[in-house]
């Protein structure tokens, strides 16, 4: 991996500087903050809307209905930022002819797509991580305190599916020279996810099956079988990036 | 990296690119003595970017083999080991960066310690020319600038080898100059290849030269025996203005004569190719006096790389390649 940390180098800072960690930050924190606030006063938003002209009752919320909200929206906005974030991450540099800049020096090309992925990971870890913390918060404000190792479990496996999102998009990325193929393959691989993981047998395994062990985890219940899912999610995004780099090697640029 | 005295930095081996049924490059033998400056020339199409792609590994090879100072290319290992510096015709970079933060991650890929790296950069950028916007935006320098800035890039590290295409294609005359005497010098401490179409630059600078067409090497050498071997005698003639009919007259005789072998007419200016200067010098005066033909200028001309090039791919180097 000739290059790999200067290389990871660039890449954190064109985060920075386009801004797209930024933008990752404030969009995760607002969600992660949101979540417990939306399951805390639905009801009693729902109650308001509906007026003197209907009965509704809803039980009372739950840390654990802040917990769902919380995976429900960081997951659907993290698909998203994970797809956006990894669409033109390779394909715009071979593109723009900057990937042809770069691979003249000393870089291996397996050092140039990992310090890509990485990069796409710290961005989602932060993104991730702020989300947690303002979601850990205010579920302990409007609810009560919930295990943080167990919170932090259920972010880890957040994390987990969001960057096996990212790397299938990666993948269509290293492809192609379009940004907009890679975000098609990325899409489709959440559909046929989405899909699949309404199979019994294989939804855990898939990367939205790892929310359900998570939100045990976060109101310190068991979790059921969950280092299985989790290694098969890690061990999928290595045999992705394997793929990318097999694809990647001998392109021309 | 050494090498011995009068071996190759550059060698090709039939070295060969096809996409689909088009042959881009057509067994390409060539040798780049260490320390040259190489002039790789050819009109458009030539194969020049191709076989620049290839020492590269920005391209396979569909066939033959190359080295970069002994090391094989293909897989790349030239450039891992910091053997080459390369200028892209069309040089891009990371819009988002500044000049100095580019030289600066090149200048970390190269492993550079952090002194070195700072000394080199403010010599690269003071070579080029770019010292006043090294904190800019590369977004926004102009055209020229960015070619300033690909040459920097690529010789921050004092390669053994410099690809350089097209490397002064976007420079105003004066950057054109400026650039031209910086690879002229760089010739002392690198081996420079030097891809072109403009043939004076050529002749400002390098010592060999090549040239391709079609894909294939038409010749190689040095520049001064080409010259010799190939360049013909050219007389430049400039009649008086209004004998046009017999000016068209001559022009028909001489192009039937035995000893001329080119007729150029441009503007007001007739260049003719002779295949003996002195034969020629003779029969071509006793030709105009025979058409009444009125000469402002008739002079002997030294050959030039032009008229080499000419002679050997049958046209001017920046005119587009016909199809084969």
């Amino acid at each position: 991996m000739i290059g790999l940390g200067s290389m990871l180098r660039k890449e954190l800072l064109e985060q920075w500087r386009t801004r797209r960690i930024l933008v990752v930050a404030v969009v995760f924190s607002a969600l992660g903050i949101g979540s417990p606030l939306l399951a805390r006063y639905t009801p009693e938003l729902v109650k308001v809307l509906a007026g003197d002209q209907f009965q509704i009752v809803l039980p009372p919320p739950t840390a654990a209905d802040a917990v769902s909200q919380f995976l429900k929206n960081v997951g659907q906005a993290g698909v998203l930022s994970a797809i956006l974030l990894a669409m033109g991450s390779v394909a715009v540099e071979k593109e723009r002819g900057t990937a042809a800049l770069l691979l003249t020096k000393p870089v291996s090309r397996g050092a140039f797509l990992l310090a890509k992925l990485l990069a796409i990971g710290t961005t989602l870890l932060v993104g991730v991580l702020l989300a947690a913390i303002g979601g850990f918060y205010y579920t302990a404000i409007l609810f009560e305190a919930l295990p943080p190792l167990g919170w932090a479990a259920m972010a880890g496996l957040l994390l987990l599916g969001l960057v096996a999102y990212a790397s299938l998009t990666f993948l269509g990325s290293a492809l192609t020279r379009s940004s907009l193929a890679a975000a098609a393959i990325g899409i489709g691989a959440m559909i046929v996810l989405a899909v699949v993981s309404a199979l019994p047998a294989i939804g855990p395994f898939t990367p939205g099956g790892l929310n359900a062990p998570g939100a045990a985890l976060a109101v310190g219940k068991e979790p059921g079988a969950v280092i299985g899912p989790l290694l098969v999610n890690l061990a999928g995004v290595s045999a992705i990036f394997a793929v990318a780099w097999l694809a990647f090697r001998r392109q021309e640029l | 990296m050494s090498s011995p005295p009068g071996a190759a930095a550059i060698v090709c081996r039939a070295l060969t690119k096809r996409y689909g049924s088009v042959v881009a490059l057509d067994r390409l033998d060539l040798e780049v003595p260490v320390g040259s400056v190489f002039g790789f020339l050819g009109p458009n199409g030539a194969g020049k970017t191709t076989t620049m792609r290839l020492l590269t590994s920005l391209a396979q090879a569909s066939g033959g083999e190359a080295t970069l100072a002994g090391v094989p290319v293909g897989d790349g290992e030239p450039n891992r080991r910091g053997l080459l510096g390369y200028l892209d015709q069309d040089p891009r970079f990371h819009t988002w960066m500044t000049a100095r933060e580019l030289l600066d991650l090149v200048g970390r890929l190269y492993r550079m310690t952090d002194a070195d790296r700072r000394a080199r950069i403010d010599e690269a950028l003071e070579t080029v020319g770019l010292t006043d916007a090294a904190r800019r935006p590369i977004g926004g320098l102009s055209g020229g600038m960015r070619q300033r800035l690909g040459v920097a890039q690529a010789i921050l590290n004092r390669p053994p080898i410099l690809l350089l295409d097209e490397p002064v294609s976007s420079l105003d005359p004066e950057g054109r100059v400026d650039m031209l005497a910086v690879i002229r010098r760089l010739g002392g401490t690198s081996t420079v290849l030097f891809s072109t179409h403009i043939l004076t630059d050529v002749e400002r600078v390098c010592d060999r030269i090549a040239i391709l067409d079609h894909g294939r090497l038409v010749t190689t050498g040095p520049m001064t025996e080409l010259l010799e071997r190939y360049a013909r005698p050219i007389y430049r003639l400039e009649p008086e203005d209004g004998q046009s009919d017999a000016v068209a007259r001559m022009l028909d005789a001489l192009r039937a004569a035995p000893f001329v072998t080119h007729v150029e007419e441009t503007a007001a200016v007739l260049r003719i190719a002779v295949s003996d200067a002195e034969d020629a010098g003779r029969q071509l005066l006793a030709m105009v006096a025979a058409h009444g033909v009125g000469l402002l200028v008739l002079e002997r001309q030294r050959p030039t790389l032009e008229d080499v090039f000419l002679q050997l791919v049958g046209r001017r180097a920046h005119e587009p390649q016909a199809a084969a």
